[in-house]
C-alpha cells in the first residue's frame, strides 16, 4: 500500500486516490493540424519511465483535487507531491524533501 | 369519504437507518468499554463553493457568522452552524437551522460569483458513535491517526471506514464522532460498525490471545 501525501490532506492511503496516467503532456497547440499518427501518438503513447516518473492522482476520497505525484518505478517509493499550479520537482531534490529512501 | 391529508413531506419521509434504529439502541455498551451508537436523522446540510477569501466568501461568512475553514481537518462553529472543510473551496455547512432560509440565505450570499450554493440534506445521514471504546471501533476500519495527538474534538475529514467513504467528525473528548455516510451506504456503514463494537459488549479478551498493549 502507497502512502501518498495529498498536497490539500496530508498523507493518506493508496485506497483514497484514483490513478490518472503520466502528468505533463500537454494538449496540442493547433489541433486541427494533427494528422492521425500524432493524434495516436497524443492519446495513446506514454513513457515507459524505469526511476522517477510524474504521474496524476485524484484524492477522491478526499478533497477530490487532481495533483501530481513524483513515484519511483523501480521502488515504488513516492518522492514527491504537488499541485498542479508548481513545476516538476528534480528526483534529487524531491528525495531529500521526502527524507530519503525509507 | 376520505380525510384530506394534511401531512407534509417531513412526517412522511423516511431516515435510511429507520429500519435499523432498534438494533442500534440495543447494540448500546455502558462502561469502562461502551459504546453506542444511534442515527441523527434530517440533519441540515448545504453544500458551499467559492473561491476562499473572495468578496463571496465574506459575504457567506457574514451570513453564517462563521469563518470558512481554510485548512483540511478544521471546522467552525457559530450558533446552530458547523462549517467542515472539504476542498480547498468547498465547504459542508451543518445545521440545526430550518433549510429553506439557510440555504436562501447562502445563495443570495453568493449572488452572482463563481460558486454554488446547494441544499444537500438527503444526500448524507448522521451516525453518533459515541463513549469511551468509540475510537477502537473506528480504528478498526480508518487508517487516519485518530489518537488525540492527531485528531480531537472540532477535526472533521473526509476519509473511509471500512470500505465506506465517509465525513468524519469528532465533537467532544468522550470521544463522540459523527460519520456521515451517503445515505445507499448508511445500512452498510451502520452493520459494520455494529459487528465492529459487538465485542465490547462482551469481557475483554486476556492472556495469550489478548492484543499486545500499544504504548
Amino acid at each position: 500500500m502507497l502512502l501518498i501525501n495529498c498536497p490539500w490532506c496530508g498523507p493518506r492511503d493508496e485506497t483514497e486516490y484514483h490513478y490518472g496516467g503520466q502528468a505533463h503532456v500537454p494538449y496540442p497547440g493547433n489541433p486541427a493540424d494533427l494528422d492521425d499518427r500524432q493524434w495516436a501518438e497524443y492519446v495513446f503513447y506514454r513513457d515507459n519511465t524505469k526511476g522517477p516518473f510524474a504521474e496524476r492522482w485524484m484524492h477522491g476520497t478526499g478533497c477530490r483535487r487532481w495533483f501530481n505525484v513524483l513515484r519511483d518505478t523501480v521502488t515504488n517509493e513516492v518522492l514527491a507531491s504537488y499541485r498542479l499550479d508548481e513545476a516538476r520537482p528534480e528526483p534529487q531534490q524531491a528525495a531529500a524533501q521526502a527524507g530519503g529512501p525509507r | 369519504m376520505a380525510e384530506p391529508t394534511l401531512a407534509g413531506p417531513a412526517v412522511l419521509r423516511r431516515s435510511p437507518l429507520a429500519h435499523l434504529e432498534e438494533r442500534l439502541r440495543a447494540a448500546t455498551v455502558t462502561g469502562d468499554r461502551g459504546v453506542s451508537l444511534a442515527e441523527w436523522p434530517y440533519i441540515t446540510m448545504v453544500s458551499v463553493r467559492a473561491e476562499p477569501g473572495s468578496q463571496a466568501a465574506a459575504r457567506i461568512e457574514k451570513a453564517l457568522a462563521a469563518d470558512l475553514p481554510r485548512v483540511c481537518g478544521e471546522t467552525t462553529t457559530a450558533g446552530p452552524h458547523t462549517v467542515l472543510w472539504l476542498g480547498p473551496d468547498e465547504w459542508l455547512v451543518v445545521s440545526q437551522a430550518e433549510h429553506p432560509c439557510l440555504t436562501a440565505e447562502l445563495a443570495q450570499a453568493l449572488g452572482g460569483d463563481p460558486g454554488s450554493v446547494v441544499d444537500v440534506s438527503a444526500n448524507r445521514t448522521t451516525l453518533e458513535l459515541s463513549g469511551p471504546a468509540a475510537r477502537e471501533v473506528l480504528e478498526k476500519g480508518c487508517a487516519l491517526d485518530l489518537h488525540p495527538r492527531a485528531f480531537g474534538p472540532g477535526n472533521a475529514v473526509a476519509t473511509q471506514v471500512g470500505p465506506v467513504p465517509v465525513i468524519l467528525w469528532q465533537t467532544d473528548e468522550a470521544p463522540s464522532y459523527r460519520l456521515f455516510p451517503r445515505s445507499s451506504f448508511a445500512d452498510y456503514l451502520a452493520r459494520w460498525l455494529l459487528d465492529a463494537a459487538d465485542e465490547y459488549a462482551r469481557p475483554e479478551v486476556t492472556g495469550e490471545y489478548a492484543r499486545p498493549e500499544v504504548t
